[in-house]
């Protein structure tokens, strides 16, 4: 397979993905004002915290309101990472590989682009309620028709292999929003309001009652458990890196506890290190601190599959 | 009945005689059309068109920014020639293109016909297409062009002329693959009684002239066909033909050479590649060899080529024939190599370059068309009859500046074939480009492509023109004869 039809294929659905967890990561959000009681201040830099891009959004918006936030994540054209910006990135992916994958596929994006890029020329956001959801379900369909109409087959790999990376990092990110929606009152802890913001956080990872299904009791340990250690809930940061393994494992053909290539070491000591980790030494090392070294892990392993993979350097 | 309204008008048209009375290969096909009411062959024409954009049968437009894909307009009603009439045409293509693939090794090696003065050395190396580097080269087998789109025309009195060569990277054959697969859907029963040739077979056609080129040595050889990338206008074409035929899309970046081979980056290394059939024009291919500017092209190319370790089709170089004032020169060509008579004929043409000639189409510019020697596509010419004043004294002083830049020939009066414009038949003007491969031996493809100037009266068929296409049916006279 040519590196470059990989790379493609790889990219448009870290991008679909990514699109989907913006949403995940806005609806986390407006869930908890929802529930805010009057009074309460509405905090949103912390969204533009975690993204890692303060800075530019500082630069260009200026204060974090409501609004501005909104149309930096959602229709900033100019901004990589805005749902836009990644459906365009994730649709040009797709049509230079239009011969390798369905046409389904390509029709998928095609509508998902077109669905986003039509609300970004009405510029209203009058139905964010409304809208966020959309984004998701358009993302699930593409997944599904991905895995239900290409053959599962190098290629099909690379972009497993990139969407569970990319959700593996986004949900770290996602349990990051609480942590800083949590510093400005850790005396909040334990209260119903601190409940309430659990309660959202699961939601918008649709793992609220699949969480209730094993843990029952909201608890912050729990709950932090569930997104991070559990190896079947299809969110959960472990599961997605065993799942991501299985995939580098069928492309490279080595098996479990072998290496060939630096991404194969990378993301299969990631995998295992999580795999003997208690949520009592997350907790002890700080949740924050924690997510911080993984999300940077993560990028090691990106970094190794380009190298491995898609780089353009004559070997 | 819709037809009965229709007016042929004083042009030669390809489906009537005239008024009311179809030609006999086309007199099916009016008979079913006639039984259909305006609203049934509309809503087929929206089905069709409708089934085209889903097939993603799509072309870019270079100005806009958005890289937003158009459909090639399309019309239900087919173009009809007759099996005899193809028959003299498809003789005459072949004819035209072994005397063209003759004069390219010629003049890339011996240039006998220059030394024997049938062409001046100044026209040949002259022509922006004429590449010095390609001096000495063997490309395998003798093959030079592998794919040919020559644009044919009809004059009013229905005599057939050839307009361009194409030798370069013609495009468009998508358009008469799709084209027929809609227009089976639209009328199945016409195809079940009529003869019509089949065109199904060009992507394993071009396939097997490809797999002709592979050294013999190469029991699996490698083919790839190369695009500029996906904002170029005929992406679609690129992707679909490699998808039809089974073979590598591959970009510039995915490339390079290697010891001494052409290689692509896999995810499992370098692999080989034989066979490189390249929709990239010739400048931009090696900026090693040709323009050091391009940013598109493979490093060092050309030196693999030479070396034959890798075959492309078409040969760099084969621009030179496509030049329009080395057109002119075409009928001696076929004299010279050989030694028959052109059977399709040119359009007579003034050069620029001689100053009495010049001197014709400088005070004939209302009457003429000129066109630049070296574009395509319907840019940078002039359409005398229907230019202003304004436009015709731009060009006058662009021939008198770069004479050897442009050419004149009359203003032909394009045949017309009946095509659907709101809600009636109107007589639209038409060229015809077939396709022919050239590989163990030449072949045309049955029909080709019908394009169509869509707005009343413009003889401008170009897809970057407003012009649209139709399908073109090779069809016996009588059915059962």
């Amino acid at each position: 397979m040519l590196s470059r039809v990989a790379a493609s294929i790889y990219w448009m659905n870290r991008y679909v993905e990514r699109a989907e967890n913006v949403a995940r990561f806005v609806d986390v959000n407006l869930n908890l004002l929802l529930d805010c009681p009057p009074g309460v201040t509405q905090q949103w830099e912390p969204l533009v915290v975690t993204t890692g891009d303060l800075e530019l959004f500082k630069e260009r918006y200026g204060e974090a309101t409501e609004a501005n936030v909104l149309q930096f994540l959602t229709f900033d054209s100019s901004y990589p990472n805005s749902i836009l910006s990644c459906l365009k990135a994730a649709r040009e992916n797709a049509r230079s590989v239009r011969d390798i994958i369905s046409s389904e596929m390509w029709e998928q994006v095609n509508a998902f682009y077109l669905m986003v890029n039509e609300a970004a020329q009405l510029g209203s956001l009058a139905n964010v309620h409304e809208f966020y959801p959309k984004v998701k379900l358009a993302s699930h369909l593409f997944a599904g028709v991905m895995d239900a109409t290409m053959t599962h087959n190098e290629g099909w790999n690379f972009g497993h292999l990139g969407r569970l990376l990319e959700r593996a990092d986004k949900t770290a990110r996602i349990l990051d929003v609480k942590y800083y929606i949590l510093l400005p009152s850790v005396k909040a802890v334990g209260t119903p309001l601190d409940d309430l913001q659990w309660i959202a956080l699961l939601k918008s990872a649709s793992a609220y009652e699949m969480y209730r299904k094993c843990q029952q009791r909201i608890t912050p340990v729990g709950v932090t458990e569930f997104l991070i250690l559990n190896r079947e809930f299809p969110r959960s940061i472990q599961f997605c890196l065993l799942a991501a393994e299985q995939s580098l494992r069928q492309i490279s053909g080595t098996t479990s506890g072998t290496w060939h290539s630096s991404s194969d070491r990378a993301l299969g000591r990631l995998r295992s290190e999580l795999e003997y980790t208690t949520i009592e030494e997350v907790v002890k090392d700080g949740l924050h601190e924690f997510l911080d070294r993984f999300q940077s892990r993560l990028n090691g392993v990106g970094a190794s599959i380009f190298e491995n993979f898609f780089s353009l350097e004559t070997a | 009945m819709l037809f009965d309204a229709y007016e042929p008008g004083d042009f030669f048209d390809e489906l009537f005689l005239n008024k009311r009375q179809p030609r006999p290969e086309s007199a099916l096909l009016i008979e079913r059309i006639n039984t259909l009411s305006l609203e049934d062959l509309k809503q087929r024409q929206q089905v069709a068109q409708n089934t085209l954009f889903k097939l993603g049968v799509t072309f870019n437009v270079y100005s806009d920014s958005e890289g937003t894909e158009r459909i090639f307009p399309f019309d239900i009603v087919p173009r009809v020639v007759s099996a005899a009439e193809w028959a003299w045409l498809e003789r005459g293509l072949k004819q035209r293109i072994e005397a063209l693939n003759c004069f390219l090794h010629d003049v890339y090696n011996e240039q006998k016909i220059i030394k024997d003065g049938v062409i001046p050395r100044h026209v040949v190396e002259s022509a922006p297409g004429f590449l010095q580097p390609c001096l000495g080269l063997q490309p395998p087998q003798g093959i030079w062009c592998h794919i040919t789109g020559t644009d044919l025309v009809r004059d009013r009195d229905g005599s057939w002329y050839v307009l361009e060569d194409n030798l370069r990277c013609p495009s468009g054959v998508s358009y008469v693959l799709e084209n027929r697969r809609v227009m089976k859907s639209t009328f199945p029963q016409l195809f079940s009684v009529l003869d019509i040739q089949p065109v199904d077979d060009y992507p394993s056609q071009l396939l097997e002239t490809l797999l002709n080129l592979a050294p013999a040595a190469q029991s699996e050889p490698k083919v790839v066909l190369l695009t500029p990338g996906t904002y170029n206008s005929a992406y679609f074409e690129h992707s679909f033909l490699a998808q039809q035929m089974g073979t590598q899309l591959v970009e510039p970046p995915d490339l390079v050479v290697a010891d001494g081979y052409l290689k692509m980056r896999t995810t499992k290394g370098l692999q080989q590649v034989d066979v490189i059939y390249r929709r990239i024009d010739d400048d931009f291919i090696d900026p090693l060899a040709f323009r050091p500017d391009s940013l598109l092209g493979i490093p060092g190319l050309m030196e693999v080529y030479r070396q034959g370790r890798v075959a492309i089709a078409n040969a760099l170089g084969t621009g030179v024939a496509d030049d329009k004032l080395v057109y002119a020169y075409v009928p001696d060509m076929v004299r010279y190599y050989l030694d028959e008579e052109q059977l399709i004929p040119n359009v007579p043409t003034y050069l620029c370059e001689d100053p009495k000639q010049q001197q014709h189409v400088l005070t004939n510019l209302d009457k003429l068309v000129v066109k630049a020697t070296n574009a395509s596509g319907g840019y940078g010419m002039l359409v005398g009859p229907q230019s202003t004043p304004e436009q015709q004294a731009e060009f006058a002083q662009l021939i008198q500046q770069n004479p050897r830049g442009y050419i004149a020939q009359p203003t032909l009066c394009l045949s017309r074939v009946p095509t659907l414009i709101e809600d009636k038949f109107e007589g639209c003007h038409v060229d015809l480009r077939p396709y022919i491969l050239y590989g163990k031996e030449v072949h045309v493809n049955p029909g080709g492509l019908t394009r169509v100037a869509l707005k009343r009266g413009s003889l401008v068929v170009n897809s970057s023109q407003g012009g649209g296409s139709k399908d073109t049916w090779v069809v016996k006279a009588e059915p059962g004869e």
